[in-house]
């Protein structure tokens, strides 16, 4: 681990490694997740999913199970109000309220295989899965379509017969939601000026979020009307809302409580399961409790779409990129709202290309409704233009790095989707990333080495904070976006700086949606930076209206008080003598001065800046199976300032091995009735720590000008370039280019195999066109 | 139907009646209310759930609660005493071996089984005992260095 700091400005508690407040309740098992939470009377609710991908639904007889000893509910679709489709729900993915009640339970079609038909609260788990057998569900099934490309064909099966293009009445109803265009300068003499003109068609596959925590929830409605709701989500905030949307009903009516959260990486900013248990315990006067499996989780919640890329990228021989024009073909899934719009947006942005036309599609496919992914869109999009661009400098001989030092964005670089970049780190990740030993070291027999840089934008939002002084001195903090990855301890280091007290002398927690302010979802790598904006803002207020009571105390006016050590003193050159007033001694006399000591702050923090980083990554393959091992990886990413050093470095490895799932194992494999086959742990297969290196990780800083620290989004960045490193490594190692993910063993194996006949067919001399392909062998060291 | 069953855990007795078709895992959180045991998928697949079964790690989602009649069990909630933490919640407090927390009680338990059966492990021996438990946060390497401090501490 190393880091780059490009500001040497001295913190006591930014930039370093404190122990996470609520780490003791997560090693001893007390911390409450999602299906933690039991009340008196509690019912257990399951929902009955669709067996059919997509199908007009003729009827539902719900009696037999309504019948059952201990069943006490069951709905359907019918049971929830009709809702607009004007109404927008806010969040990660934003998304019509109509699409989302429709897609929480359906009404008169099923658009997936798992879309949920019916649910059922009853007084124990095994009663209610009993009672999800005897409901009887007809369904007059209709052709289904699951290939982006073939879901785009006019003679295509449609998913909404009503829906048009980008809402034109005057086109024929399609399968294609919205299609949107980036485009700037002239392609046509971008491409004449190339020297080098790389054109492929890149294909990724559907792929989950993975978190091991399945979705849960607990919901209490009172004979008031009042709500309460237990929610493990990635923003309580956006869950009440969202609940009330789809219900119809006033949010103030529901109090969201956040549970912890057992890994979310986008998949956890939308509403599956809360409304059904609001409405059945709103129904049954009980308290229900609902949990996924992991079936239902893969089936029945939004995983990253999959994707179909076509990409043409010119450059000159001395290595500028002259010309981009790329689609985009994203499966939106059932519903419209797939991550191609930040697919595009990311596509070409670590870069200054000056003339490119960027096309991205919106489809609708018999796929559960995609949803927010770590980056969403951005892996999909590098994988084209990463791998793309490996393929310009072999063809004019330049280091891959050299390439993109070369066309590196900096400040002032208009951005593809319109603004001017502030500082970005490009540059400075991608010459770390030359400077690492990592990128010099030999390599053997089979093993190859790829690089990839990548981009994400990053988010920032609504936030507020609210710090109160204990009797003893402490500080209670109070935010309001749940804590994924440590952002509670983060926060208390913004407290304990400003305030200038010990970290563990401030204690954090989650408020829930009534004891704080809105706040937004912990997504869009946003958290870090925005609630640490309005920590900062109220701690300055502490500071204020201690000091004013200090100089309340010793009969002095304020600007005669300065805040050091955690304390009011007097300032030099003031007369008296005054001892320093602690927070302690502060709330000891807060009575007397004006009432208790506490501060809020509500911005919403405006000055997100862009993430840039660059992988490097060395491959193994096996020759005779097509595995791929990563023996080695490097992570170098800015984080204009790390707040909390070893959680930074902790989001860099994390989302660079969800990528390297993504790269080489992951996906969703559907039959040909769009029934997924592997929705399991066992069968969809996720990274182990015997299939990794250690991630090593380059923390760049490159500060944010419009942040206290300069601090950066850094969560989501890192799973945007693995992809194309991944396949760039294979590349290196054996001399295949594979363009479509993941590259696991059988279709490494064939490209192996197919290249083998190719030069065969070469050598036999009647394969003059052929692509030469090398014969896997030892690759010399560099 | 129900069946008695007996057990101990984190040292305590329990003789409870329970259906054939509960899970152990399911026993220990909705029956005994030890929900420090998490259940991420319910086909063995996750690890999440790892407990300590007469002196054996084991996913608690792959036996019958009825299976472990008699049995001595240990759960996340079982492993500090005396009011200090185990060598291995220290190690991934202090190491930073979480980030969402969720996998943390079944990887202590399989990692105290790998440091039960080997004191002073190698990263590569500890990446191979845990290869049975996801972590979807952390990418591993904080969850390994937490692991070989504990051992390190424990030696």
């Amino acid at each position: 681990m190393s880091e780059t700091t490009t500001d040497n400005t001295n913190f006591r508690w930014i930039g370093k490694r404190p122990v996470r407040h609520d780490g003791v309740d997560k090693v001893t098992g007390r911390a409450q997740y999602g299906a933690d939470f039991t009340l008196p009377g509690m019912l257990y609710g399951k929902a009955l999913r669709s067996d059919c991908a997509h199908g007009i639904i003729k009827s539902i007889d719900t009696s037999a199970a309504r019948a059952l000893d201990g069943v006490k509910d069951v709905i359907t679709g019918a049971d929830l109000p009709e809702v607009s489709s004007e109404g927008q729900i806010e969040g990660e993915a934003p998304a019509s309220v109509r699409d989302t009640a429709h897609n929480v339970i359906a009404r008169r079609k099923v658009h997936y295989h798992g879309h949920t038909v019916a649910a059922v609260a009853a007084t124990s788990p095994s009663v209610a899965e009993e009672a999800l057998k005897l409901i009887k569900v007809e369904i007059e099934a209709l052709p289904v379509v699951l290939d982006v490309m073939e879901a785009c064909s006019p003679d295509a099966p449609l998913i909404e017969e009503h829906q048009h293009t980008n809402g034109d009445t005057g086109s024929p109803p399609s399968n294609i939601a919205s299609t949107n265009t980036f485009e700037d300068g002239d392609l046509e003499k971008g491409f004449e000026a190339a020297d080098v003109i790389v054109e492929h068609e890149f294909d990724s596959g559907t792929v989950h979020q993975g978190y091991i925590e399945t979705h849960a929830c607990m919901a209490e409605a009172k004979e008031n009307g009042e709500i309460t709701l237990w929610v493990s989500s990635q923003g309580h905030f956006s869950i009440r809302d969202a609940t009330a949307q789809v219900l119809a009903i006033e949010p103030s009516r529901i109090k969201a409580i956040a549970a912890e959260i057992g890994g979310g990486f986008g998949g956890k900013t939308t509403v599956y399961l809360e409304p059904l248990a609001v409405l059945m315990a709103q129904r049954t006067g009980q308290p229900v409790k609902m949990v996924m499996s992991r079936d239902e989780v893969f089936r029945g919640t939004g995983p990253a779409p999959g994707s179909h890329t076509r990409i043409r990228m010119g450059a000159t021989s001395d290595g500028r990129i002259t010309a981009v024009d790329c689609d985009l073909w994203f499966e939106a899934g059932g519903y419209p709202g797939s991550a191609v719009g930040a697919a595009m947006m990311a596509l070409i942005a670590p870069y200054e290309v000056q003339n490119f036309r960027i096309v991205g599609y919106d489809v609708l496919v018999n796929k559960p409704k995609s949803h927010a992914y770590r980056a969403p869109g951005a892996p999909n999009a590098a994988h084209a233009s990463e791998v793309v661009i490996d393929e310009i400098c072999e063809q004019i001989g330049m280091d891959p790095l050299e390439f993109r030092l070369k066309n590196a964005a900096k400040k002032g670089t208009k951005a593809p989707y319109g603004p001017v970049f502030p500082e970005i780190g490009m540059v400075e990740t991608v010459q770390a990333a030359i400077d690492h030993p990592h990128y010099q070291a030999p390599l053997g027999a089979n093993q190859g080495r790829g690089v990839a840089s990548g981009f994400w934008m990053n988010g920032g939002g609504d936030a507020t904070a609210h710090l109160s002084v204990l009797p003893d001195g402490k500080v209670t903090l109070v935010t309001g976006r749940p804590d994924i990855g440590g952002s509670r301890a983060g926060h208390a280091m913004v407290a304990a700086e400003e305030l200038q007290i010990d970290v563990d002398d401030v204690r954090p927690s989650i408020g829930d949606t009534d004891s704080i302010g809105y706040n937004g979802v912990t997504g869009g790598s946003s958290t870090a930076y925005s609630a640490a904006v309005a920590v900062y803002e109220a701690a300055h207020k502490l500071i204020a209206d201690a000091k004013r009571r200090a100089a309340e105390i010793w009969e002095v006016k304020a600007d005669d008080v300065e805040w050091r050590d955690g304390a009011a003193h007097l300032k030099a050159g003031v007369n008296g003598t005054e001892a320093p007033l602690s927070l302690a001694d502060l709330a000891g006399k807060a009575s007397q001065t004006g009432g208790p000591l506490a501060a809020d702050a509500a911005v919403n923090a405006k000055g997100a800046a862009p993430a840039l980083g660059t992988h490097i990554c060395d491959v193994e393959v096996d020759p005779d199976t097509g595995k791929v091992d990563v023996i080695r990886y490097t992570v170098v990413q800015d984080a204009g300032r790390a707040l909390h050093k070893s959680y930074v470095e902790g989001q860099m490895q994390g989302g660079a091995v969800q990528g390297i799932g993504w790269a080489l194992n992951e996906e969703y494999l559907f039959d040909d009735n769009g029934v997924m086959e592997n929705a399991g742990f066992l069968d969809y297969r996720m990274p182990v720590a015997l299939d990794l290196p250690m991630i090593d990780t380059v923390v760049v800083e490159v500060p944010n000008p419009r942040h206290p620290y300069g601090i950066r989004g850094v969560g989501e960045n890192a799973i945007v370039q693995p992809l194309a490193a991944v396949a760039n490594a294979i590349y290196d190692a054996v001399g295949v280019r594979l363009y479509e993910v993941p590259m696991s063993p059988p279709k490494v194996l064939k490209a192996l195999q197919d290249a083998k006949a190719t030069r065969n067919v070469a050598a036999n001399g009647n394969g003059a066109a052929a692509q030469p392909a090398r014969e896997p062998e030892p690759v010399t060291a560099r | 139907m129900s069946v008695s069953i007996n057990v101990t855990v984190n040292g305590r007795g329990y003789q409870e009646e329970v259906e054939p078709r509960l899970l152990l895992a399911d026993f220990l959180r909705d029956v005994l209310g030890l929900t420090g045991t998490h259940v991420g998928c319910d086909t063995s697949g996750c690890g999440a759930c790892t407990i300590i079964v007469d002196g054996k790690a084991v996913k608690s989602c792959t036996l019958l609660a009825v299976q472990a009649d008699g049995a001595d069990l240990t759960t996340i909630e079982g492993l500090a005493s005396n009011g200090a933490l185990h060598p291995l919640q220290e190690g991934f407090h202090e190491e930073h071996g979480l980030q969402c927390g969720f996998c943390t009680p079944g990887m202590i338990m399989a990692a105290w089984q790998l440091l039960e059966r080997n004191p002073n492990p190698s990263d590569a021996e500890i990446r191979h005992a845990l290869e049975g438990n996801f972590c979807r946060c952390t990418g591993y390497e904080n969850i390994v260095k937490s692991v070989r401090a504990a051992a390190g501490s424990a030696a």
